[in-house]
């Protein structure tokens, strides 16, 4: 158990193993599309958490970048007649380059400021997609065409379980690759203290730009799958309440935690499939366990609970 | 250690506890599921729409249920998200093994659940505005609510009655604003009704003075129609008479409950909307059909909630009875069978008005089940 937490490369390995083996347990197709949102979310929590976690840069406006994702695959196709796979590459390269053009300026900003900066652009490319409503189809939504991959029509929960699964291991090897570079090291000197990272000869604004650019990566990739999962988008893909989710979601599991990410998505998205039980108390319940998390386990679950582990006798 | 350990085996018993709670159910039962906007922006629909059906459905399975069997309801909260809507719709169909469903407050929720019921060829009634969600007809779709064309069209009728012929427009951003705009200014000029200012304001806009003076500025305006949803036209009724605009205003039937008539205060008064009959339920002649169904809907929900009718529950009331004289018909709850049943309805009297299903309309409604209203000391008055 210690080795594997300390281990990032074993932690790779055993996702891969869930990842693989959990079609085997789960028994119906409502589970199959549940865990697949799972990993939809975890991807984009993941790209997040590199921002966030690793380079210690805060952001309230990745629902922006999610709906850009979300509707390059809805509007490549039935306006500039892109298959969906090209669709998706577009919107994940127009996030990345919106990032890059936006990150320059507004990630000279720090803390609140940066924030609020943050959360202006999220709500500026909210109000592009709910209002341009002859393109977007506007606060209703629009269909989205099929993804096509080598003439068969990609539908079906578990199909979609398997890309969002694989990608998600793809992802997390590509992030632990990452912080285990001199990028990554770059990440937490800026993290820790961008001064004494600027004395060590650490690019300070190219490093923030890269991190940022990698997480809209991320997050627009999550938004494409998950409207090419259902079909349909609407501009909650956008909203303010999804970028908070998702910081949420980073920071329940763990800042600067790879498996965080992934428990922190998990919580947020089957729990409430459980709490409708309680029906009208649904909200309330889900605020009050995020609470006794936040003030038990402040560091986010997983590194709280692989400290308690370390401590304690193997 | 032992402690989070112990926690933890709670915790995992607590969930293995939900799970079974979710899985387990009665095999004799007719199953009905329901997704709705409970929470959220959408609230005001989903929450009467959702204590409606709690309230029937209890009624009817001490009444025996249908077909001998009792009903067991299946609701679920989207909160207005369509993701969240798409997933549970996903679980009606694939944990809690629906018959039927009536679901989907919103346009953007409903249409995202579709195809999900049509895979699982499951009939399902909508209750959610837009004419989208049933044009072209779909085989398993139908809905209930009046759709925008239906308000623009009961709006020209009312205006060509009172001679008013050349109009102005102001509309919301939100969903339904745009889409009803859209069909009102297609549909003026083959009503001879010439649009000459058209209008428009965020759905979360706090004042909407400069378009209505742009308004008043235009020569030869007789009449405004204002097409929005929530709290944008209370605020437009308010505007209109704070600069002075005397013609007539029209609101579409997404204003129909009492809230709007609070949040525009006395500003209401004159105001001209068709609405479901169910509104003005006291007001109707005896001879009308409607009355009795709309008189005992109002009277149950507002003696059983303790709130206000609004013609949203009204909705959700019909579609379940819709529902279950087509399970009667049929027999049985198959779902083929009750779907073709659906279809067959013929002179339904609903509180939206009378229901007449066919292979070419899954909507059922004609203008004849609107009812043009005025708003009158803050209450609802029939145009006779």
């Amino acid at each position: 158990m210690r080795r594997c937490l300390n281990s990032p490369f074993l932690l790779i390995l055993a996702l891969g193993a869930v990842v693989a083996l959990l079609p085997l347990i789960l028994p119906s197709n409502f589970y199959v599309r549940v865990v697949a949102i799972v990993y939809i979310n975890a991807l984009a929590v993941l790209g997040l958490n590199l921002l966030m976690g690793f380079a210690g840069q805060v952001s309230l406006g990745h629902a922006g970048f999610f709906g850009i994702g979300a509707y390059a695959v809805a509007l490549g196709p039935v306006y500039l007649g892109l298959p969906g796979w090209a669709s998706l590459i577009g919107g994940t390269a127009l996030s990345g380059l919106l990032a890059f053009v936006v990150g320059r300026p507004i990630l000279r900003l720090s803390g609140y400021y940066l924030a609020i900066a943050t959360l202006g652009m999220g709500v500026l490319i909210s109000m592009v997609v709910s209002n341009e409503a002859n393109i977007t189809g506007g606060p209703n939504g629009m269909e989205v065409p099929r993804l096509v991959l080598f003439g068969s029509r990609i539908t079906g929960s578990l199909t979609w379980y398997w890309i969002s699964g694989i990608t998600l291991v793809i992802g997390a090897l590509i992030v632990v690759n990452l912080i285990e570079s001199p990028t990554g090291r770059a990440f937490r000197a800026i993290h820790d203290s961008e001064i004494a990272a600027r004395v060590l000869g650490v690019d300070v604004a190219r490093y923030k730009l890269l991190a940022f650019v990698l997480s809209a990566v991320f997050t627009s990739i999550a938004g494409s799958y998950l409207v090419l999962l259902d079909g349909f988008v609407t501009p909650n893909t956008t909203s303010f309440l999804l970028s908070i989710e998702l910081v949420v979601m980073a920071v329940l599991g763990g800042l600067g935690s790879i498996l965080g990410s992934i428990v922190g998505a998990a919580i947020l998205v089957i729990l409430p499939q459980f709490l409708t039980v309680f029906h009208d108390y649904e909200h309330a319940v889900l605020g009050a366990i995020i609470i006794v998390f936040l003030i038990f386990l402040p560091s986010g679950i997983v590194p709280a609970l692989a400290s308690l582990i370390r401590r304690g006798p193997a | 250690m032992t402690m989070i350990r112990r926690s933890l085996l709670i915790g995992a018993a607590a969930i293995t506890a939900g799970l079974m709670t979710s899985v387990a159910y009665a095999a004799d039962t007719v199953r009905i599921g329901s997704v709705l906007s409970i929470t959220g922006p959408a609230s005001f629909l989903g929450d009467p729409e959702k204590k409606t059906l709690e309230m029937y459905v209890r009624d009817l399975n001490a009444a025996g249920g249908v077909n001998g069997k009792k009903l067991e309801l299946f609701i679920y909260d989207d909160g207005g998200d369509s993701n969240k809507a798409r997933t549970f719709a996903t679980r009606l169909v694939e944990e809690d093994k629906v018959d039927a469903v009536i679901a989907g407050s919103i346009t953007g929720t409903s249409i995202a659940m579709r195809s999900v019921f049509e895979d699982a060829q499951t009939p399902y009634i909508s209750l959610a505005g837009a004419a989208e969600i049933v044009t072209p007809v779909r085989k398993w779709v139908f809905k209930m609510p009046h759709t925008e064309p239906m308000s623009c069209g009961k709006i020209f009728e009312d205006l060509k009655k009172r001679k008013l012929t050349t109009i102005a427009m102001i509309s919301g951003t939100d969903g339904w604003g745009k889409a009803m705009r859209a069909e009102c200014v297609a549909m003026a000029p083959k009503e001879g009704i010439k649009v000459v200012k058209d209008e428009i304001y965020g759905a979360a806009d706090s004042d909407m003075t400069p378009q209505l003076i742009n308004i008043k500025n235009t020569p030869g305006v007789q009449a405004v129609i204002n097409c929005g949803f929530g709290q944008g036209p209370a605020i437009v009724t308010r505007n209109y008479r704070q600069v002075g605009i005397t013609v007539p205003l029209y609101q579409s039937h997404g204003v129909s409950s009492k809230s709007f008539i609070n949040l525009a205060g006395p500003a209401a008064n004159g105001i001209r909307l068709p609405a479901a009959a169910l509104l003005v339920a006291t007001q109707l002649a005896d001879s009308d059909p409607l009355k009795k169904v709309a008189l005992d809907y109002k009277t149950k929900f507002e003696k059983e909630t303790g709130q206000p009718v609004s013609t949203f529950g009204g909705h959700a009331r019909d579609a379940l009875f819709m529902l279950i004289e087509a399970m009667k018909r049929a027999g049985s709850a198959d779902k083929a069978k009750v779907r073709d049943e659906i279809e067959k309805t013929k002179g339904f009297i609903g509180t939206g008005g009378v229901i007449n299903m066919s292979p070419t309309d899954h909507l059922g409604l004609d203008l004849t089940s609107f009812r043009m209203i005025e708003i009158k000391d803050g209450d609802w008055q029939l145009v006779q």
